[in-house]
């Protein structure tokens, strides 16, 4: 197994890298927000050292870094199409989640989210009285059979030939029909004409394959960071899981990795009993999920330390008792 | 063309009314138009700071905009398809109220789709709805179905007003300025009442009055299924078609009614409008109402019998008192068995409380409509989870109050320019042979 595992992963990167080399996995760049370093740094718990353009070595805080997209250009036509010969899919594995919530601050950080916007939910759900609770981590299911695309009257949200569902925004005219006809309330709507982001995300070249920047009076939503599997990587809520809970690969290459391991998709459906959720409503979706048997975490663990703020949104399920 | 004695005693009587303002026409001018300048002022703010200042967030997307749209829509399609249906089966007592249901059809089309406007996030790019448009989407079905419509609104009204237009421009009874009556000139397309004429008019108006009965039929099942075509509890019906047809003939009634009865009292028509008009509405109501609540019963019969988990979820919020219990409570009353009561019983069947009770039975529509919109929207398959109450409840914003007030006002305030501009009873119907 583990030597398959070396193999298929190996086999995903170079594939999905599409001509981008292995280096690209180091290739997070980083820029420093200049100015206002000094006196964090004095108490900073997490640093990493760069490299300036002057071949200085400095020490920054982690606080102070921000993400770039670097995205190679991508054509309308290329983003609407898709990435050739791949079937994007996603395994959430449920026995591992813990509501660590770095899936959701990752995806945050590289999409220019204000904090109480979430592409990704963590839930916590209880499918009955006496059923057990579980966490429940929730992107887009970019389903096969979307209503969210079917609905939409100008076709700003479409179906890529990867599998993925991506948004136009600056095709959509923000009727918000996708919004009621998605059954798993995935679509969020700017509502404000203000929107809370960094103002230099507006020099970025709109894409609906980076979803940057945000347009107000339009839908958005988890869009699976096609711009970071061009460029060999995984999305960023994968790798910030610290417990691994989220693979990805390509359901043709019958692929997927957590980052740190790597396993057939068709295999790891089978011995762990993967299931869609919803499936009787007919929308196939492409996320699947591993049932939270045999858990490494007690679910009140991603409970405890969460802020009073957060705690109160799970009252419905009421883990305090 | 020759005009009658009796025509021109029709228009000695209403030239008062449609040869001036008179100062209570100016008064409520002012007032409506005070109430559309807040609505516009709303409308401003809306579009500086943008959706924000409306109660609508991520789940509850859709709110009192919507509602308005339907409702409006609704009585819209409700007097065309009453005024096709009394032209077309040559009912007797229809000549007073003709010119009341197109005008109400009419007046509606034009403000319903602009809450449609008002509820895009990016009306700046309306026009992809065509230019980028997609067929297998409802909204674009709604937007053809909407267009052919109005078009279709506007022939029938304007064919019923040919021979009108010809009586004012010949007209020595009536005291207009000249421009009046060039306008007037112009619109009578050179009618004169030959034969020829007569028979084309006749036969336009035939055609046009059998089409709307269709085309109502289907542009209102297909505003339907804007919702029927979705996932969610409390939508996905398929009663949603006939359902929204019935309601939509019975609020455009309800409002025939009413116009009905404020013209009889404003314009003392108590000869043209009598009693029976109204005893005869009355009964249209009454059957309409019926089929209504036969809808509305066997909708939620169902759906809390069957008691499947979502829907049981919209159910359970429209039966709790604490959340929208008592609405529900009244907008069945009011539309449904106050309405049956006053017309059954000889009684109470008279025009003022039949008018009542058509004014209740709109309100209790309108809650309705809400009721339909809000409370699945509040019930995701997913639960909600978040601590910001404004993405947990719907509830409306004064921006979206007022646009709604203005909506409501443009609507009387279009009346009053309309009743200037035509008799409110169609002069030509009435001929010496017929009574
Ligand atoms: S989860 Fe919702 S938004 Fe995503 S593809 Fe499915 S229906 Fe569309
Ligand atoms: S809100 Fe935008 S993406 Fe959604 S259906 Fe309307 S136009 Fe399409
Ligand atoms: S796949 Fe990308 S967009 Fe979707 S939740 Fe993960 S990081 Fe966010």
């Amino acid at each position: 197994m583990s030597e398959l595992s070396e193999n298929g992963r190996r086999d995903f990167l170079k594939k999905g890298a599409l001509g981008v080399s292995l280096a690209a996995w180091g290739q997070l760049i980083f820029s420093c927000s200049s100015g206002e370093g000094g006196e964090a740094a004095a108490e900073a718990s997490d640093t990493v050292k760069l490299l300036t353009p002057d071949g200085e070595l400095v020490e920054v805080d982690k606080k102070h870094l921000k993400h770039i997209h670097k995205v190679e250009k991508i054509s309308q036509q290329e983003a609407r199409a898709g990435i050739p010969g791949k079937k994007f899919v996603m395994v959430i594995d449920l026995a591992r989640c813990n509501n660590a919530r770095k899936c959701i601050s990752a995806c945050q950080a590289m999409h220019h989210l204000p904090s109480e916007k979430e592409w990704v939910t963590v839930k916590l759900m209880k499918d009955s009285k006496d059923g057990a609770p579980y966490w429940f981590p929730k992107t887009c299911f970019h389903c096969d059979n979307p209503p969210c695309v079917k609905v939409c009257p100008v076709n700003a949200t479409y179906k890529r030939q990867d599998g993925l569902v991506l948004i136009d925004s600056e095709r959509c005219i923000g009727c918000k029909f996708c919004m009621t006809a998605c059954p798993y309330s995935t679509r969020t709507f700017n509502w404000g004409e203000e929107l809370d982001i960094p103002a230099d995300t507006e020099t970025h070249p709109h894409n609906p394959e980076t979803s940057v920047p945000s347009r107000p009076g339009t839908v958005e939503k988890c869009d699976f960071c096609p711009d970071m599997v061009r460029m060999g990587k995984l999305p960023d809520c994968v790798t910030a899981c610290p417990n691994g809970v989220f693979y990805f690969g390509d359901q043709n290459e019958d692929v997927v990795t957590n980052g740190s391991e790597t396993v057939r998709f068709s295999q790891l459906i089978k011995d762990r009993s993967g299931y869609r959720y919803m499936e009787d409503l007919g929308t196939e979706p492409r996320v699947w999920y591993l049932p939270p048997r045999d858990r490494i975490f007690p679910v009140e663990r991603g409970y405890e330390s969460l802020p009073d703020e957060v705690k109160e949104r799970y009252k419905n399920v009421g883990l305090d008792g | 063309m020759d005009i009658s004695k009796k025509q021109t005693a029709i228009l000695q009587k209403f030239a008062p009314y449609i040869e001036r303002f008179d100062a209570r026409s100016f008064v409520w001018i002012f007032l409506l138009s005070l109430v559309i300048l807040v609505g516009l002022y709303a409308l401003i703010q809306q579009i500086v700071e943008g959706h924000v200042v409306t109660g609508m967030r991520d789940n509850v997307v859709w709110g009192l905009y919507i509602v308005n749209f339907i409702f409006f829509i609704g009585i819209s399609y409700g007097g065309a398809i009453l005024a096709g249906m009394l032209h077309l089966f040559k009912v007797p007592w229809r000549r007073p109220i003709m010119r009341i249901a197109v005008l109400t059809a009419f007046i509606s089309a034009l403000i319903g789709p602009i809450f449609i406007i008002l509820c895009i996030g990016r009306f700046d790019r309306l026009h992809y709805l065509l230019i980028h448009a997609r067929l297998q989407s409802p909204i674009f079905w709604d937007v053809v179905a909407i267009s052919t419509y109005l078009i279709g609104a506007i022939l029938f009204m304007y064919l019923l007003m040919i021979k009108d237009f010809a009586i004012y421009r010949d007209s020595d009874v009536l005291n207009l300025p000249p421009w009046r009556r060039n306008l007037y000139r112009a619109l009578s397309l050179n009618y004169q009442g030959t034969e020829s004429q007569n028979k084309q008019l006749a036969i336009s108006k035939n055609l046009i009055a059998l089409i709307m009965i269709p085309m109502v039929v289907v542009v209102s099942s297909v505003l339907s299924w804007i919702f029927g075509m979705t996932l969610r509890p409390g939508w996905h019906s398929t009663i949603f078609g006939p359902y929204f047809v019935l309601a939509a003939i019975y609020s455009g009634a309800a409002v025939i009614v009413i116009m009905m009865w404020i013209f009889r009292r404003a314009y003392k028509l108590k000869d043209y409008l009598t009693d029976k008009h109204f005893a005869y509405m009355g009964y249209i109501l009454l059957s309409l109402g019926a089929g209504y609540g036969y809808f509305t019963f066997s909708e939620y019969l169902t759906s809390w019998f069957g008691s499947e988990r979502w829907d049981s979820e919209v159910m359970e919020k429209l039966f709790n008192p604490a959340e929208y219990g008592w609405w529900f409570l009244i907008s069945n009353i009011f539309s449904i068995i106050i309405p049956i009561v006053v017309v059954a019983f000889k009684k109470l069947r008279t025009p003022n409380l039949i008018s009542l009770a058509a004014l209740l039975l709109v309100f209790g529509m309108w809650v309705k409509r809400y009721l339909i919109v809000v409370p699945t929207l509040e019930t995701p398959l997913l639960p909600i989870q978040d601590t910001r109450p404004e993405y947990i409840h719907y509830s409306a914003t004064w921006v979206e109050w007022a646009l709604s007030f203005a909506g409501l006002a443009t609507f009387i305030l279009f009346f009053i320019v309309m009743a200037k501009l035509v008799t409110i009873v169609t002069v030509s119907d009435y001929t010496e042979k017929e009574r």
